[in-house]
């Protein structure tokens, strides 16, 4: 049997050249995901590795909270005495006393540098070692600074922000500019700077003095005496240590730590690239079992040969199932070797998007390639299974028949109620989901169980459809096309199922790009309305490291020439008769001047000491409305206590984006606000005076690089850039399924023209030239892209507005919306699909030897 | 057998008015060691309005004639016409024209479109064309083979004589300058098999059509006007005005000659 099996790969390679193909392209994802997960594993361990290698133990400084307000210039628990003792110890070589802090940087133009990925922007002290300089950032050029005047940049950093050694940098830490002079440039390889982040290097005392206080430090690294335990080492400084406030980590224990956080990161990019994986799979099976069909249908006289012949039913199963493995384990082994490749490229690509993952070398564990091989040829014998079974009824008497008899139709009516049941069910809990408002964990399964199921019956349903749908089709192709466009409808609508199963591979991709699509255009347009409703000021000015504003700033805002008010906003925490809200502070005489707020009842004009407004949410939350009395428990920063406030309501207004749930007196809030700045100040400009204001407003304020002015368009582009990039890399994910599917077409219309070369020849006798049989056959290939596509795109748009529903709760403004241009251009796009899936096939069919083709048995 | 003695009859019969004509045909496959002459210099005309049938033993060429002179395949030297379109050199999108606009086929089997009705398939040529058929032409050649009833059924549904008239119907129903018929009674019982026989002489008689058939079987060449032998790829003989029994005494003294020879 195997012999036999291994005859057939190899006798009908041309025929399954895209069946392996498909399953070489789904193996290759799998197994570029699985090395490219290892080799970002490895990587990283290497990174910390060999950050750490001097590093036996790490005391690192603890923040307390119940230590009063957060005070970036609060004394830790790492002083210089605690330094000279630990340096005393037995076994310790040396110690090295780090200062951390983040500085984001104005480049030489005056624009901010990451000022958006703040969190990137590191900032730290020099430690020169007995030969004067810092092992940790070897300097590239220049020197080390030294002095409150100076600073050093990482080499990249002065090159990206356009510094040069003797230049003024001007920077911020938290809030104003400041400026030192460059002196130096030093190397570092942690990855959030080589991800775009910058680094800044100062002196000791003056690290100290930006970001803690004289004497103190944030980390202590102790390297050790070789041959010290670093366990016993780590419990004798530990004994050194306050009981609060510090705590020493061994080296290992550390690497341990920061390996199983790296592998937890990739583990979780890894299963979501998996999951993609696993749906180009899943459109390859149809490929796989529609070749698998046809195979055997052409072979049936030769297997009904082989049961004339004496071979049991079990062993011609065996013997399909047998081919199909082979020939999955073919592909799949072609698919890793593919893959490989594909983890290769991923991480530049990755790292151009600003991943930050760090360099080395190729890790091929014996586990990707087991896995890749397991998933492939099992996925390829599923798939093949059910054909199988249908090789198994062919009966040794066909062997004898002269005459090919004619295909028998089998019904399809338990596979139409069966579709019916499957889609039926499938709507039913989606238009339940529909009525639903909240996007939690159960609402948010069963919406994607409801997808699954409408999903499949739709597949199951797909050859019912065919008939009505490509009719339609067909009657466009046969008004546009003539004799050739009918042809082509006749010949897809010949197999419903074999059409079917080619256009639900197309379906399954096209379903979920339109689903997400769909989604993320209504979601963008909700957020971009949120982001902008009631706001009226035209500038709003905030700290792009959401370190708050300075009040002092805010008084400065309103003398800018141009400003025609200028209204801060603060903001913290508050509980309201048990429910927990945010709050926003404003001046109410301002408000209406930057914002036009839409009260249900009350107002908010003559919003007292003690009084508050609420959101209609809050309101339907609470149970409160205008003239109810309460308790707030405001929590000052910092502390665990919290104060009570006897409150009054006076107004329910509408959800909006300028001011939290609950709105109260900026006096009321701003004591409570993080390190009492406020969070923004909203500027309204006068008549005429808004362009350029921008300008101006940051100059006026000391330019200050963390200083975000944005206007009301900044703001909302800013909402709408996240959505674009996700959509961007799920059709990048998403593109895979739809090559394979683009392959399960060719491979379709392949099939077809071999089939019916006797066809082929007898029209080319009749007087159909090759234009007419290559229109005829790409016609077909696009009426079957087409059908694929509408149902995708159809199903799409049903999801996407069912499960449209659970962001409700988020986003207030929320409507399906559909973004007709995408949509067009994916029909447009199976449209192109389908001619350039027929290229091949058609020329095969319009090059058919006339004669041979009449003549063929 | 009289009007075998009697004609010592003219292969070339008069150029007025020929529908098809060849002159020095040859068609060689291969070159050297592999050389096979399929067919040697044949020179032979089909006359307008005539019922002309081909036969020899297989491969002797009549096959390869019939597609030569049909448009479907190319020939190494010589002249193939038909009406006074000169085949050679014709590139492969003439060559489909014509075959569209000036030839009819009817094939052994598969003629058949099986995704479309019987009408549909009688009016491929003129579809594919781009015409509309003339409706009463259609329905005289559609009544004449007897399909009136069953316009509206797919091949699969009709019996394979059913099928084969279908093929005549298309044949006709563009009014070809000729009609070529390769074995089209091999897969039929011999009932059928005459109805169609039938069918083609009657298009002859009374459509005025020409028909060039290709065949070994004696009875189908019987319904002929005359009936032109091959062998080895030349023209060896022909008969005016056969009987089945006058055909096979040609074809046995044929089989003599070459046992003999």
């Amino acid at each position: 049997m195997l012999r036999t099996a291994l005859r057939n790969v190899l006798a009908h390679k041309a025929r399954l050249i895209m069946t392996a193909l498909a399953v070489m392209l789904g193996v290759a994802f799998v197994s570029g995901t699985l090395v490219f997960g290892d080799t970002v594993t490895s990587a990283l361990r290497a990174a910390s590795t060999k950050n750490l290698k001097d590093v036996d133990v790490s005391v690192a400084a603890e923040y307390l909270p119940g230590d009063g307000p957060y005070d970036e210039h609060r004394p830790t628990a790492l002083d210089g005495k605690l330094a000279d003792r630990v340096r005393e110890l037995p076994g310790v070589a040396s110690v090295r006393a780090g200062v951390g802090g983040s500085a984001t940087l104005a480049g030489k133009d005056g624009t901010p540098v990451n000022a958006d990925n703040s969190w990137q922007n590191l900032a730290a002290n020099y430690v020169p070692g007995p030969d004067g300089k810092d092992p940790r950032l070897p300097l590239v050029s220049g020197r080390a600074p030294s002095g409150k005047g100076e600073l050093a940049l990482d080499a990249k950093t002065a090159e990206k922000a356009g510094y040069r050694i003797g230049d003024t940098v001007r920077f911020a830490t938290t809030g104003p500019a400041l400026t030192k002079k460059l002196v130096g440039t030093v190397h570092t390889d942690d990855p959030r700077v080589t991800a775009g982040g910058t680094l800044t290097v100062f002196d000791t005392p003056t690290a100290q003095g930006l970001f803690l206080t004289p004497g103190h430090y944030d980390e202590f690294s102790v390297t050790a005496e070789p041959g010290t335990d670093q366990a016993a080492l780590t419990a004798k400084i530990s004994t050194l240590l306050p009981e609060e406030g510090a705590s020493a980590t061994s080296g290992a224990e550390l690497a341990a730590l920061q390996s199983e956080q790296s592998e937890k990161s990739t583990e979780s990019m890894t299963k979501m690239l998996l999951v993609f994986a696993g749906i180009a799979l899943f459109v390859g099976v149809f490929i796989i079992a529609n070749t698998f069909t046809m195979l055997i249908a052409q072979r049936g006289r030769e297997i009904a040969l082989m049961r004339a012949v004496g071979a049991s039913r079990r062993q011609v199963v065996r013997s399909v199932l047998i081919e199909a493995g082979l020939l999955g384990l073919g592909a799949s082994a072609a698919g890793f070797a593919l893959g490989l490749g594909i983890a290769a490229g991923l991480r530049p690509l990755l790292n151009a998007g600003g991943a930050g993952l760090p360099d080395g070398p190729l890790v091929v564990g014996p586990g990707a390639l087991l896995w890749s091989l397991i998933v492939g040829v099992l996925v390829t014998v599923l798939a093949a299974w059910l054909p199988s079974r249908k090789a198994a009824k062919i009966a040794p008497v066909e062997a004898l028949s002269t005459v090919d008899a004619a295909t028998p139709v089998r019904g399809m009516v338990v596979r139409n109620i069966l579709g019916a049941l499957l889609t039926g069910a499938g709507v039913a809990v989606m238009l339940y989901v529909s009525t639903l408002d909240d996007g939690d964990e159960t609402n948010l399964m069963i919406a994607m169980l409801g997808s699954f199921l409408t999903l499949t019956g739709m597949i199951v349903l797909a050859p019912l459809l065919s008939r009505p749908l490509v009719s339609l089709a067909g009657r466009v192709t046969t008004r546009v096309f003539g004799v050739s466009g009918k042809l082509a409808k006749e010949n897809a609508l010949r197999n419903p199922r074999r059409t079917a199963a080619t256009a639900s591979a197309l379906m399954i991709g096209l379903t979920l790009i339109t689903g997400l699509t769909v989604a993320g255009h209504s979601v963008d347009r909700a957020m971009k309305q949120a982001a902008v409703q009631g706001l009226t000021a035209d500038y709003s000015l905030s700290n792009s490291a959401y370190l708050g504003l300075d009040p002092k700033l805010g008084e400065k805002v309103a003398d800018v020439p141009g400003v025609a008010a200028a209204t801060p906003v603060a903001s913290t925490g508050v509980t309201l008769d048990g429910e927990y809200a945010m709050i926003s502070g404003v001046d109410p005489e301002q408000l209406g001047k930057v914002a036009s707020l839409t009260f249900d009842s009350g107002s908010a004009d003559d919003l007292g000491p003690g009084e508050i407004a609420i959101s209609t949410t809050l309101a339907k939350r609470t149970g409160l409305g205008v003239g109810d009395r309460l308790t707030g428990e405001f929590t000052p920063d910092g502390e665990e206590s919290a104060d009570r406030k006897r409150l009054k309501v006076v107004g329910v207004y509408q959800e909006n984006q300028v001011v939290d749930s609950a709105l109260a007196r900026l006096d009321d809030v701003l004591p409570y606000a993080m390190g009492g700045t406020y969070d923004s100040v909203l500027v309204k400009a006068e008549p005429g005076k808004a362009t350029g204001l921008d300008r101006d407003l940051r100059e006026a304020l000391g330019n200050s690089p963390l200083l975000k002015v944005q206007s009301q368009e900044q703001l909302t582009k800013e909402e709408s850039g996240a959505i674009d990039v996700m959509l961007n890399m799920m059709y990048g994910l998403l593109g895979m399924a739809v090559v394979i599917a683009v392959l399960g077409v060719i491979n379709t219309l392949a099939m077809s023209v071999f089939e019916r070369t006797r066809e082929i020849g007898m029209l080319r006798a009749i007087g159909l030239d090759r234009k007419g049989v290559r229109q005829m056959v790409r016609l077909e290939s696009v009426v079957i892209s087409v059908f694929g596509a509408l149902l995708g795109i159809g199903t799409g748009v049903f999801l996407a507005w069912a499960g449209g529903s659970l962001t409700a709760a988020g986003l207030p403004d929320y409507t399906t919306t559909l973004p007709w241009d995408r949509l067009s251009l994916f029909l447009a796009l199976a449209l192109v699909i389908g001619v350039l899936a027929a290229i091949w096939p058609a020329r095969r069919a319009a090059r058919l030897n006339m004669l041979g083709a009449i003549n063929a048995q | 057998m009289s009007q075998a003695a009697a004609a010592p009859a003219p292969i070339h019969s008069p150029a007025t008015d020929a529908a098809a004509r060849a002159t020095g045909l040859s068609k060689v496959y291969g070159t050297g060691e592999t050389r096979v002459v399929a067919l040697d210099q044949v020179s032979v005309e089909f006359g307008r309005g005539r019922f002309t049938a081909i036969m020899g033993p297989s491969g002797s060429g009549k096959s390869t004639l019939m597609h030569c002179m049909a448009g479907l395949d190319s020939f190494s030297a010589g002249s193939a016409m038909i009406g006074d379109t000169e085949l050679s050199g014709l590139d492969d999108r003439r060559l489909t024209r014509l075959r569209r606009d000036k030839v009819g086929f009817v094939f052994q089997a598969f003629n058949l479109l099986p995704t479309l009705t019987a009408y549909e398939n009688i009016t491929l040529p003129m579809a594919i064309a781009g015409r509309r058929p003339d409706h009463a032409w259609v329905d005289g050649v559609v009544r004449t083979v007897g399909l009136s009833g069953r316009l509206n059924h797919r091949p699969a549904q009709l019996s394979g004589g059913q099928q084969q008239r279908v093929a005549v119907a298309r044949a006709l129903a563009s009014r070809p300058e000729i009609v070529f018929a390769d074995e089209p009674t091999g897969n039929l019982d011999s009932r059928s098999g005459a109805e169609i026989l039938g069918f083609l002489r009657e298009s002859v008689r009374e459509l005025g059509q020409t028909v060039v058939m290709v065949t070994h079987d004696p009875v189908a060449a019987a319904h002929a006007d005359r009936v032109v032998f091959l062998a080895d790829g030349r023209l060896t003989d022909e008969l005016l005005a056969p009987t089945a029994q006058s055909v096979l005494d040609r074809m046995r003294l044929f089989d003599a000659k070459g046992r003999t020879s």
